[in-house]
Protein backbone atom coordinates (compact mmCIF):
# COMPACT_ATOMS: atom_id res chain seq x y z
CA UNK A 1 0.00 0.00 0.00
CA UNK A 2 1.61 3.08 -1.06
CA UNK A 3 1.52 6.01 1.29
CA UNK A 4 -0.30 8.51 -1.68
CA UNK A 5 -2.63 6.79 -3.55
CA UNK A 6 -4.63 8.32 -6.34
CA UNK A 7 -6.62 5.86 -8.56
CA UNK A 8 -8.48 7.00 -11.67
CA UNK A 9 -9.46 10.67 -10.71
CA UNK A 10 -11.47 13.03 -12.78
CA UNK A 11 -12.31 16.24 -12.76
CA UNK A 12 -14.65 18.21 -14.35
CA UNK A 13 -16.17 21.74 -13.64
CA UNK A 14 -19.61 22.14 -16.23
CA UNK A 15 -19.34 20.32 -19.28
CA UNK A 16 -15.85 21.45 -19.33
CA UNK A 17 -13.36 18.49 -18.64
CA UNK A 18 -9.79 19.07 -16.50
CA UNK A 19 -8.48 16.47 -15.80
CA UNK A 20 -9.14 12.54 -16.84
CA UNK A 21 -7.59 9.03 -15.80
CA UNK A 22 -5.11 10.66 -13.42
CA UNK A 23 -3.63 7.89 -11.38
CA UNK A 24 -0.25 8.27 -9.59
CA UNK A 25 1.50 6.69 -6.08
CA UNK A 26 4.01 8.65 -3.75
CA UNK A 27 5.69 6.21 -1.18
CA UNK A 28 6.10 8.26 2.35
CA UNK A 29 8.88 11.06 2.60
CA UNK A 30 9.04 11.68 -1.12
CA UNK A 31 8.70 14.84 -2.83
CA UNK A 32 6.67 15.07 -5.94
CA UNK A 33 7.10 17.93 -8.33
CA UNK A 34 4.20 18.54 -10.74
CA UNK A 35 5.12 20.72 -14.31
CA UNK A 36 2.52 21.60 -16.93
CA UNK A 37 0.77 24.29 -19.04
CA UNK A 38 -0.71 26.85 -17.02
CA UNK A 39 -4.22 25.90 -17.31
CA UNK A 40 -3.95 22.83 -17.66
CA UNK A 41 -5.31 21.88 -14.01
CA UNK A 42 -2.22 21.71 -11.53
CA UNK A 43 -3.95 23.43 -9.13
CA UNK A 44 -6.99 21.58 -9.31
CA UNK A 45 -5.05 18.25 -8.98
CA UNK A 46 -3.61 20.38 -5.82
CA UNK A 47 -7.25 21.04 -4.45
CA UNK A 48 -8.28 17.45 -4.60
CA UNK A 49 -4.93 16.12 -2.80
CA UNK A 50 -6.24 19.25 -0.49
CA UNK A 51 -9.66 17.83 -0.08
CA UNK A 52 -11.02 21.23 -1.10
CA UNK A 53 -12.66 19.75 -4.14
CA UNK A 54 -13.72 16.27 -4.67
CA UNK A 55 -12.87 14.49 -7.62
CA UNK A 56 -15.38 13.93 -10.00
CA UNK A 57 -14.77 9.98 -10.05
CA UNK A 58 -11.88 8.26 -8.69
CA UNK A 59 -10.52 7.87 -5.65
CA UNK A 60 -7.58 9.84 -3.34
CA UNK A 61 -6.59 8.35 -0.14
CA UNK A 62 -3.76 8.76 2.69
CA UNK A 63 -2.24 5.48 4.08
CA UNK A 64 -5.58 3.58 2.66
CA UNK A 65 -8.04 6.17 4.05
CA UNK A 66 -11.14 6.99 2.74
CA UNK A 67 -11.20 10.05 -0.04
CA UNK A 68 -11.38 13.09 2.21
CA UNK A 69 -14.63 15.56 2.18
CA UNK A 70 -12.93 18.35 3.42
CA UNK A 71 -9.38 20.07 4.31
CA UNK A 72 -7.96 18.80 7.35
CA UNK A 73 -4.66 18.50 9.36
CA UNK A 74 -3.48 15.48 7.62
CA UNK A 75 -3.00 18.19 4.54
CA UNK A 76 -0.74 21.43 5.14
CA UNK A 77 -0.64 23.86 2.47
CA UNK A 78 0.87 26.79 1.30
CA UNK A 79 -0.16 28.71 -1.49
CA UNK A 80 1.68 31.64 -3.60
CA UNK A 81 0.01 34.21 -1.34
CA UNK A 82 -2.15 34.78 1.10
CA UNK A 83 -1.16 32.04 2.93
CA UNK A 84 -0.73 33.34 6.67
CA UNK A 85 -3.17 35.56 8.60
CA UNK A 86 -2.65 39.18 8.13
CA UNK A 87 -4.24 39.71 11.87
CA UNK A 88 -1.71 38.03 13.38
CA UNK A 89 2.01 38.63 14.87
CA UNK A 90 4.55 36.43 12.85
CA UNK A 91 4.36 34.63 16.45
CA UNK A 92 0.91 34.24 16.54
CA UNK A 93 0.51 33.16 13.18
CA UNK A 94 2.74 29.70 14.33
CA UNK A 95 0.74 29.48 17.51
CA UNK A 96 -2.64 29.43 15.45
CA UNK A 97 -1.26 26.10 13.79
CA UNK A 98 -1.87 24.72 17.31
CA UNK A 99 -4.15 26.76 18.89
CA UNK A 100 -6.85 26.51 16.18
CA UNK A 101 -7.53 22.75 16.15
CA UNK A 102 -9.13 23.80 19.86
CA UNK A 103 -12.58 24.41 21.07
CA UNK A 104 -12.13 27.97 21.08
CA UNK A 105 -9.10 28.41 18.39
CA UNK A 106 -6.68 29.44 21.26
CA UNK A 107 -4.60 27.53 23.96
CA UNK A 108 -4.49 28.60 27.65
CA UNK A 109 -2.56 28.56 30.65
CA UNK A 110 0.01 25.74 30.44
CA UNK A 111 -0.40 24.35 27.31
CA UNK A 112 0.00 28.03 25.95
CA UNK A 113 3.38 27.92 27.44
CA UNK A 114 4.82 25.34 25.54
CA UNK A 115 3.22 25.83 22.19
CA UNK A 116 4.76 29.48 22.42
CA UNK A 117 8.11 27.44 23.48
CA UNK A 118 7.56 25.82 20.76
CA UNK A 119 6.30 28.48 18.50
CA UNK A 120 10.14 30.38 19.46
CA UNK A 121 11.66 27.14 18.53
CA UNK A 122 9.85 27.19 14.97
CA UNK A 123 10.81 30.99 14.80
CA UNK A 124 14.89 30.06 15.06
CA UNK A 125 14.22 27.13 12.38
CA UNK A 126 12.83 29.98 10.22
CA UNK A 127 15.19 33.21 10.73
CA UNK A 128 11.95 34.87 12.10
CA UNK A 129 12.82 35.42 15.39
CA UNK A 130 13.56 39.17 15.04
CA UNK A 131 10.30 39.53 13.47
CA UNK A 132 8.03 37.28 15.84
CA UNK A 133 6.20 40.77 17.11
CA UNK A 134 5.79 42.09 13.96
CA UNK A 135 2.28 41.26 11.21
CA UNK A 136 2.72 39.59 8.17
CA UNK A 137 2.23 42.70 5.99
CA UNK A 138 5.56 44.37 7.05
CA UNK A 139 7.25 41.08 6.00
CA UNK A 140 8.90 40.47 2.41
CA UNK A 141 7.74 37.88 0.03
CA UNK A 142 10.81 35.34 1.02
CA UNK A 143 9.92 35.88 4.86
CA UNK A 144 6.02 35.58 4.13
CA UNK A 145 6.45 32.16 2.49
CA UNK A 146 8.86 31.16 4.81
CA UNK A 147 6.20 31.80 7.87
CA UNK A 148 3.39 30.22 5.58
CA UNK A 149 5.88 27.11 5.55
CA UNK A 150 6.77 26.78 8.97
CA UNK A 151 2.98 27.28 9.58
CA UNK A 152 2.23 24.89 8.14
CA UNK A 153 4.82 22.35 9.54
CA UNK A 154 3.98 23.47 12.74
CA UNK A 155 0.61 21.65 12.24
CA UNK A 156 2.51 18.37 11.09
CA UNK A 157 1.02 17.23 8.64
CA UNK A 158 1.03 14.16 6.56
CA UNK A 159 1.55 15.54 3.46
CA UNK A 160 2.59 19.13 2.54
CA UNK A 161 1.09 20.71 -0.68
CA UNK A 162 2.76 23.54 -2.52
CA UNK A 163 1.01 25.46 -5.34
CA UNK A 164 4.00 27.83 -6.56
CA UNK A 165 5.36 28.93 -3.23
CA UNK A 166 8.19 30.75 -5.12
CA UNK A 167 6.42 31.93 -7.93
CA UNK A 168 6.00 35.43 -6.86
CA UNK A 169 9.74 35.98 -5.33
CA UNK A 170 12.90 37.08 -7.19
CA UNK A 171 16.00 34.95 -8.17
CA UNK A 172 17.91 35.50 -4.97
CA UNK A 173 15.31 34.67 -2.46
CA UNK A 174 13.99 31.95 -4.31
CA UNK A 175 17.48 30.29 -4.63
CA UNK A 176 17.60 30.97 -0.16
CA UNK A 177 13.81 29.40 -0.41
CA UNK A 178 15.40 26.57 -2.21
CA UNK A 179 18.02 25.62 0.39
CA UNK A 180 15.67 26.33 3.31
CA UNK A 181 13.19 23.96 2.32
CA UNK A 182 15.67 21.28 1.68
CA UNK A 183 17.26 21.78 4.90
CA UNK A 184 13.67 21.04 6.14
CA UNK A 185 12.90 18.44 4.07
CA UNK A 186 15.87 16.48 5.51
CA UNK A 187 15.12 16.90 9.09
CA UNK A 188 11.47 16.22 8.81
CA UNK A 189 10.80 13.49 5.59
CA UNK A 190 8.01 15.35 4.78
CA UNK A 191 5.98 14.04 1.63
CA UNK A 192 5.63 16.45 -0.17
CA UNK A 193 3.14 18.13 -3.70
CA UNK A 194 4.70 20.78 -5.71
CA UNK A 195 3.39 22.49 -8.23
CA UNK A 196 5.86 24.66 -9.91
CA UNK A 197 6.29 26.99 -13.88
CA UNK A 198 10.23 26.61 -13.19
CA UNK A 199 11.33 22.96 -14.60
CA UNK A 200 14.76 23.53 -13.47
CA UNK A 201 13.09 23.65 -9.49
CA UNK A 202 11.19 20.89 -10.38
CA UNK A 203 13.91 18.94 -11.13
CA UNK A 204 16.34 20.41 -8.22
CA UNK A 205 13.89 19.94 -5.54
CA UNK A 206 12.03 16.90 -6.88
CA UNK A 207 12.72 13.47 -6.34
CA UNK A 208 10.33 12.60 -9.09
CA UNK A 209 8.48 15.12 -12.05
CA UNK A 210 4.86 14.67 -13.14
CA UNK A 211 4.13 16.72 -16.12
CA UNK A 212 0.54 17.40 -16.95
CA UNK A 213 -0.91 17.98 -20.34
CA UNK A 214 -3.55 16.56 -22.43
CA UNK A 215 -3.00 13.37 -24.22
CA UNK A 216 -4.95 14.00 -27.08
CA UNK A 217 -6.15 16.70 -29.05
CA UNK A 218 -10.44 16.96 -30.07
CA UNK A 219 -9.92 19.29 -33.12
CA UNK A 220 -13.78 20.14 -32.80
CA UNK A 221 -13.76 20.50 -29.06
CA UNK A 222 -10.73 21.26 -26.91
CA UNK A 223 -12.87 21.19 -23.65
CA UNK A 224 -14.00 17.79 -24.25
CA UNK A 225 -10.55 16.13 -23.54
CA UNK A 226 -8.64 16.57 -19.54
CA UNK A 227 -5.47 16.81 -18.96
CA UNK A 228 -3.64 13.33 -17.78
CA UNK A 229 -0.02 12.56 -16.12
CA UNK A 230 1.69 11.99 -19.50
CA UNK A 231 5.59 11.44 -17.79
CA UNK A 232 6.72 10.70 -14.79
CA UNK A 233 10.76 11.55 -14.51
CA UNK A 234 12.83 9.82 -11.89
CA UNK A 235 14.73 13.39 -10.87
CA UNK A 236 16.86 12.32 -8.23
CA UNK A 237 20.56 11.92 -8.91
CA UNK A 238 20.40 14.89 -11.51
CA UNK A 239 17.47 13.41 -13.67
CA UNK A 240 19.78 10.82 -14.24
CA UNK A 241 18.00 7.25 -13.53
CA UNK A 242 19.60 4.17 -12.21
CA UNK A 243 22.83 6.05 -10.75
CA UNK A 244 22.20 3.95 -7.62
CA UNK A 245 21.94 1.15 -9.43
CA UNK A 246 25.05 -0.53 -7.86
CA UNK A 247 23.68 0.49 -4.51
CA UNK A 248 20.17 -2.09 -5.17
CA UNK A 249 22.40 -4.69 -7.54
CA UNK A 250 26.27 -4.75 -6.15
CA UNK A 251 26.78 -7.79 -7.73
CA UNK A 252 26.74 -5.71 -11.43
CA UNK A 253 30.63 -4.45 -10.49
CA UNK A 254 31.53 -7.87 -10.41
CA UNK A 255 30.82 -8.37 -13.82
CA UNK B 1 3.19 71.09 -13.43
CA UNK B 2 -0.22 69.37 -13.91
CA UNK B 3 -2.77 70.27 -11.30
CA UNK B 4 -2.87 67.01 -9.95
CA UNK B 5 0.83 66.90 -8.89
CA UNK B 6 0.33 69.99 -6.82
CA UNK B 7 0.21 69.81 -3.45
CA UNK B 8 0.03 72.12 -0.65
CA UNK B 9 2.31 72.43 2.08
CA UNK B 10 1.65 71.46 5.52
CA UNK B 11 1.01 74.74 7.12
CA UNK B 12 -1.09 75.91 3.81
CA UNK B 13 -3.51 72.55 4.11
CA UNK B 14 -4.44 73.65 7.09
CA UNK B 15 -5.28 76.83 6.35
CA UNK B 16 -7.50 75.87 3.04
CA UNK B 17 -9.27 73.73 5.59
CA UNK B 18 -10.42 76.65 7.51
CA UNK B 19 -11.23 78.42 4.41
CA UNK B 20 -14.79 77.25 4.11
CA UNK B 21 -15.88 77.60 7.47
CA UNK B 22 -14.46 81.17 7.38
CA UNK B 23 -16.18 81.77 4.01
CA UNK B 24 -19.99 80.51 5.57
CA UNK B 25 -19.26 82.55 9.06
CA UNK B 26 -18.42 85.14 7.47
CA UNK B 27 -21.16 84.95 4.72
CA UNK B 28 -24.06 84.15 7.94
CA UNK B 29 -22.45 87.40 9.12
CA UNK B 30 -23.17 89.49 6.43
CA UNK B 31 -26.47 88.23 5.65
CA UNK B 32 -27.62 88.37 9.42
CA UNK B 33 -26.35 91.75 9.39
CA UNK B 34 -28.44 92.43 5.89
CA UNK B 35 -31.36 91.28 7.57
CA UNK B 36 -31.34 92.71 10.98
CA UNK B 37 -30.45 96.61 9.62
CA UNK B 38 -33.28 96.30 7.41
CA UNK B 39 -35.65 94.70 9.95
CA UNK B 40 -34.41 94.52 13.60
CA UNK B 41 -37.18 92.38 14.94
CA UNK B 42 -36.34 89.92 12.09
CA UNK B 43 -36.08 86.37 13.33
CA UNK B 44 -34.74 83.87 10.41
CA UNK B 45 -31.01 84.86 10.55
CA UNK B 46 -29.90 85.84 14.04
CA UNK B 47 -27.16 87.55 14.39
CA UNK B 48 -24.32 85.51 15.72
CA UNK B 49 -23.67 86.95 18.83
CA UNK B 50 -27.63 85.94 19.81
CA UNK B 51 -26.73 82.45 18.99
CA UNK B 52 -23.92 82.61 21.25
CA UNK B 53 -26.02 83.91 24.35
CA UNK B 54 -28.80 81.94 23.46
CA UNK B 55 -26.15 78.66 23.25
CA UNK B 56 -25.25 79.59 26.69
CA UNK B 57 -28.77 79.90 28.09
CA UNK B 58 -29.91 76.47 26.85
CA UNK B 59 -26.53 75.29 28.51
CA UNK B 60 -26.65 76.44 31.86
CA UNK B 61 -30.32 78.07 32.60
CA UNK B 62 -32.34 75.54 34.31
CA UNK B 63 -36.17 75.28 32.90
CA UNK B 64 -38.45 76.86 35.12
CA UNK B 65 -40.92 74.44 35.73
CA UNK B 66 -39.17 70.78 35.28
CA UNK B 67 -35.82 72.56 37.11
CA UNK B 68 -33.67 70.36 34.67
CA UNK B 69 -31.36 71.95 31.58
CA UNK B 70 -33.15 70.77 28.53
CA UNK B 71 -30.03 70.71 26.23
CA UNK B 72 -28.66 67.72 28.63
CA UNK B 73 -32.18 66.17 28.97
CA UNK B 74 -32.20 66.07 25.22
CA UNK B 75 -29.09 65.00 24.54
CA UNK B 76 -28.87 62.03 26.91
CA UNK B 77 -32.15 61.02 25.43
CA UNK B 78 -31.22 61.03 21.57
CA UNK B 79 -27.66 59.36 22.39
CA UNK B 80 -28.92 56.79 23.92
CA UNK B 81 -31.43 56.21 21.52
CA UNK B 82 -29.19 56.53 18.86
CA UNK B 83 -26.50 54.50 20.66
CA UNK B 84 -28.44 51.76 21.37
CA UNK B 85 -30.10 51.36 17.92
CA UNK B 86 -26.80 51.63 16.78
CA UNK B 87 -25.54 49.39 19.09
CA UNK B 88 -28.12 46.86 18.39
CA UNK B 89 -27.13 47.15 14.61
CA UNK B 90 -23.93 46.39 14.27
CA UNK B 91 -24.04 43.52 16.92
CA UNK B 92 -27.21 42.03 14.17
CA UNK B 93 -25.18 43.13 11.44
CA UNK B 94 -21.89 41.17 12.32
CA UNK B 95 -23.48 38.37 13.42
CA UNK B 96 -25.83 37.77 9.97
CA UNK B 97 -22.81 38.97 7.72
CA UNK B 98 -20.64 36.58 9.54
CA UNK B 99 -23.32 33.68 8.68
CA UNK B 100 -24.24 34.88 5.36
CA UNK B 101 -20.32 35.31 4.29
CA UNK B 102 -19.35 32.04 5.32
CA UNK B 103 -22.01 29.37 5.43
CA UNK B 104 -23.64 28.59 1.83
CA UNK B 105 -26.60 27.40 3.81
CA UNK B 106 -27.36 31.09 5.64
CA UNK B 107 -26.03 32.72 2.39
CA UNK B 108 -28.78 30.80 0.12
CA UNK B 109 -31.82 31.72 2.62
CA UNK B 110 -31.03 35.26 3.82
CA UNK B 111 -28.60 37.43 1.30
CA UNK B 112 -32.20 37.69 -1.44
CA UNK B 113 -33.45 38.35 1.80
CA UNK B 114 -31.28 41.30 3.06
CA UNK B 115 -31.09 42.48 -0.02
CA UNK B 116 -34.70 43.39 -0.59
CA UNK B 117 -34.90 44.47 2.91
CA UNK B 118 -32.35 47.06 2.08
CA UNK B 119 -34.52 48.54 -0.62
CA UNK B 120 -37.81 49.06 2.03
CA UNK B 121 -37.82 53.18 2.69
CA UNK B 122 -37.73 52.99 5.80
CA UNK B 123 -39.19 56.61 7.14
CA UNK B 124 -41.85 55.11 5.40
CA UNK B 125 -42.56 52.23 8.01
CA UNK B 126 -42.75 54.94 10.64
CA UNK B 127 -46.17 54.78 11.17
CA UNK B 128 -46.35 50.85 11.28
CA UNK B 129 -43.48 50.92 14.18
CA UNK B 130 -45.54 53.68 15.95
CA UNK B 131 -49.11 51.17 16.23
CA UNK B 132 -46.49 47.94 17.02
CA UNK B 133 -44.20 49.41 19.13
CA UNK B 134 -46.21 51.90 20.84
CA UNK B 135 -44.88 56.00 20.69
CA UNK B 136 -42.21 55.28 23.31
CA UNK B 137 -38.00 54.36 23.01
CA UNK B 138 -38.54 51.16 21.25
CA UNK B 139 -40.30 52.40 18.03
CA UNK B 140 -37.21 54.90 17.66
CA UNK B 141 -34.89 52.30 18.36
CA UNK B 142 -36.61 49.94 15.94
CA UNK B 143 -36.56 52.34 13.26
CA UNK B 144 -32.99 53.18 13.13
CA UNK B 145 -31.95 49.13 13.59
CA UNK B 146 -34.70 49.27 10.65
CA UNK B 147 -33.08 51.36 8.55
CA UNK B 148 -29.09 50.67 8.62
CA UNK B 149 -28.95 46.88 9.75
CA UNK B 150 -29.98 45.69 5.95
CA UNK B 151 -26.81 47.92 4.31
CA UNK B 152 -24.73 47.34 7.20
CA UNK B 153 -25.28 43.18 6.99
CA UNK B 154 -24.66 43.22 3.06
CA UNK B 155 -21.75 44.83 3.28
CA UNK B 156 -20.14 42.87 5.83
CA UNK B 157 -21.25 39.76 4.24
CA UNK B 158 -19.34 41.02 0.84
CA UNK B 159 -16.17 41.64 2.95
CA UNK B 160 -16.32 38.52 4.55
CA UNK B 161 -16.64 37.10 1.43
CA UNK B 162 -13.57 39.15 0.30
CA UNK B 163 -11.18 37.29 2.18
CA UNK B 164 -8.72 35.20 0.35
CA UNK B 165 -10.15 31.70 0.17
CA UNK B 166 -6.82 30.51 0.64
CA UNK B 167 -6.59 31.86 4.15
CA UNK B 168 -10.13 29.84 4.88
CA UNK B 169 -8.51 27.04 3.47
CA UNK B 170 -5.95 27.40 5.18
CA UNK B 171 -7.66 27.40 8.84
CA UNK B 172 -9.01 24.24 7.76
CA UNK B 173 -5.55 22.35 7.58
CA UNK B 174 -4.45 24.10 10.57
CA UNK B 175 -8.30 21.96 12.00
CA UNK B 176 -10.17 24.93 13.06
CA UNK B 177 -13.49 24.14 13.21
CA UNK B 178 -16.30 26.66 11.21
CA UNK B 179 -16.91 28.38 14.37
CA UNK B 180 -13.41 28.95 15.34
CA UNK B 181 -12.80 30.26 11.29
CA UNK B 182 -15.31 32.76 11.95
CA UNK B 183 -14.52 33.67 15.54
CA UNK B 184 -10.24 33.66 14.80
CA UNK B 185 -10.00 34.56 10.68
CA UNK B 186 -13.21 36.01 9.80
CA UNK B 187 -14.52 37.86 12.48
CA UNK B 188 -10.86 39.83 13.22
CA UNK B 189 -10.35 40.76 9.80
CA UNK B 190 -14.10 42.45 9.52
CA UNK B 191 -13.94 44.39 12.63
CA UNK B 192 -12.57 47.49 11.05
CA UNK B 193 -15.13 47.44 8.17
CA UNK B 194 -17.88 47.00 10.79
CA UNK B 195 -16.56 50.21 12.37
CA UNK B 196 -16.27 51.79 9.46
CA UNK B 197 -19.94 50.92 8.60
CA UNK B 198 -20.89 52.26 11.66
CA UNK B 199 -19.20 55.67 11.14
CA UNK B 200 -20.86 55.55 7.49
CA UNK B 201 -24.48 54.72 8.93
CA UNK B 202 -24.57 57.29 11.46
CA UNK B 203 -25.41 60.15 9.01
CA UNK B 204 -28.57 57.81 8.44
CA UNK B 205 -29.05 56.92 12.20
CA UNK B 206 -29.27 60.88 12.84
CA UNK B 207 -31.52 61.17 10.18
CA UNK B 208 -33.90 58.38 11.03
CA UNK B 209 -33.48 59.76 14.83
CA UNK B 210 -34.64 62.95 14.47
CA UNK B 211 -37.29 62.25 12.02
CA UNK B 212 -39.02 59.74 14.87
CA UNK B 213 -38.36 62.32 17.74
CA UNK B 214 -40.15 64.84 15.36
CA UNK B 215 -42.99 63.49 14.93
CA UNK B 216 -43.53 61.29 17.95
CA UNK B 217 -41.48 62.17 21.54
CA UNK B 218 -41.77 64.61 24.38
CA UNK B 219 -37.78 64.74 24.88
CA UNK B 220 -34.63 64.54 22.39
CA UNK B 221 -32.97 67.10 20.47
CA UNK B 222 -35.13 66.08 17.18
CA UNK B 223 -37.82 66.75 19.36
CA UNK B 224 -36.62 70.19 20.63
CA UNK B 225 -35.72 71.12 17.41
CA UNK B 226 -39.29 70.92 15.70
CA UNK B 227 -41.22 72.00 18.88
CA UNK B 228 -39.31 75.11 18.57
CA UNK B 229 -40.10 76.00 15.27
CA UNK B 230 -43.52 76.65 16.04
CA UNK B 231 -41.89 80.16 17.98
CA UNK B 232 -39.62 80.42 15.11
CA UNK B 233 -36.83 80.43 17.60
CA UNK B 234 -33.70 79.94 15.04
CA UNK B 235 -31.40 81.03 17.12
CA UNK B 236 -32.55 77.70 19.13
CA UNK B 237 -32.78 75.35 16.26
CA UNK B 238 -29.26 76.59 14.54
CA UNK B 239 -28.28 76.16 18.79
CA UNK B 240 -29.30 72.41 18.55
CA UNK B 241 -27.85 72.18 14.82
CA UNK B 242 -24.42 73.19 15.82
CA UNK B 243 -24.41 70.73 18.60
CA UNK B 244 -25.87 67.86 16.77
CA UNK B 245 -23.23 68.32 14.13
CA UNK B 246 -20.46 68.55 17.08
CA UNK B 247 -21.66 65.38 18.43
CA UNK B 248 -21.95 63.61 15.08
CA UNK B 249 -18.25 65.02 14.51
CA UNK B 250 -16.79 64.12 17.82
CA UNK B 251 -18.68 60.14 17.94
CA UNK B 252 -16.72 59.35 14.40
CA UNK B 253 -13.73 61.07 15.34
CA UNK B 254 -13.46 58.40 18.35
CA UNK B 255 -14.61 55.70 16.15
CA UNK B 256 -11.59 56.41 13.83
CA UNK B 257 -9.18 56.38 16.89
CA UNK B 258 -10.44 53.11 18.31
CA UNK B 259 -10.50 51.64 14.79
CA UNK B 260 -6.67 52.92 14.42
CA UNK B 261 -5.54 51.80 18.06
CA UNK B 262 -7.40 48.66 17.89
CA UNK B 263 -6.30 47.06 14.35
CA UNK B 264 -2.72 47.83 13.84
CA UNK B 265 -2.49 45.08 11.57
CA UNK B 266 -4.28 47.18 9.10
CA UNK B 267 -1.26 49.67 8.71
CA UNK B 268 1.26 47.31 9.11
CA UNK B 269 2.00 47.52 5.53
CA UNK B 270 2.07 51.15 4.80
N1 LIG C 1 -13.94 26.37 -9.67
C1 LIG C 1 -13.78 26.36 -11.01
N2 LIG C 1 -14.85 26.43 -11.83
C2 LIG C 1 -14.70 26.41 -13.17
N3 LIG C 1 -13.53 26.32 -13.80
C3 LIG C 1 -12.41 26.24 -13.05
C4 LIG C 1 -12.48 26.26 -11.61
N4 LIG C 1 -11.22 26.17 -11.13
C5 LIG C 1 -10.42 26.09 -12.21
N5 LIG C 1 -11.12 26.14 -13.35
C6 LIG C 1 -10.57 26.02 -14.70
O1 LIG C 1 -9.87 24.81 -14.75
C7 LIG C 1 -8.68 24.95 -15.49
C8 LIG C 1 -7.51 24.44 -14.70
O2 LIG C 1 -7.26 25.35 -13.65
P1 LIG C 1 -6.02 25.23 -12.67
O3 LIG C 1 -6.06 26.38 -11.75
O4 LIG C 1 -6.00 23.88 -12.08
O5 LIG C 1 -4.80 25.37 -13.68
P2 LIG C 1 -3.26 25.41 -13.35
O6 LIG C 1 -2.64 24.29 -14.07
O7 LIG C 1 -3.01 25.48 -11.90
O8 LIG C 1 -2.85 26.75 -14.03
P3 LIG C 1 -1.74 27.82 -13.58
O9 LIG C 1 -0.43 27.26 -14.00
O10 LIG C 1 -2.09 29.04 -14.35
O11 LIG C 1 -1.84 28.00 -12.11
C9 LIG C 1 -8.56 26.40 -15.88
O12 LIG C 1 -8.90 26.54 -17.21
C10 LIG C 1 -9.57 27.10 -15.00
O13 LIG C 1 -10.17 28.13 -15.73
MG1 LIG D 1 -2.35 27.00 -10.55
Amino acid sequence: MSFVSVRNVWQRYGDRSILERVSVTAEEGEFVSIVGASGCGKSTFLRMLLAEERPYKGEISIEGGATAVEPNRERGVVFQKYSVFPHLTVRDNLMAAEGFQTRFGRLRGAARKEAAARADQMLTRIGLSHVAQQFPASLSGGMQQRLAIGQALTAKPRILLLDEPFGALDPGTRLQMHDFLMELRDETNMTVFMVTHDLEEAFKLGDRVLVFDKPRWDPQDPNVIGATITYDFDARHGGMPHQDILDHFPSLAAG
Amino acid sequence: MRLINMRPARPGAVLLAAVPFVVLLVAYSIASDMRLAANPQDKLLPAPATIAETAQRLFTVPDKRSKEILLWQDTAASLARLLGGVGISAALSLIFGLAIGLLPYARATLSRFVAVLSMVPPLALLPILFIVFGLGELSKVVLIVIGITPFMTRDLAQRVMDIPKEQIVKAQTLGASSWVIAARVALPQVLPRLISNVRLSLGSAWLFLIAAEAVASNVGLGYRIFLVRRYLAMDVILTYVIWITLLAFVIDWLLKTVSRRAFPWMEAGL
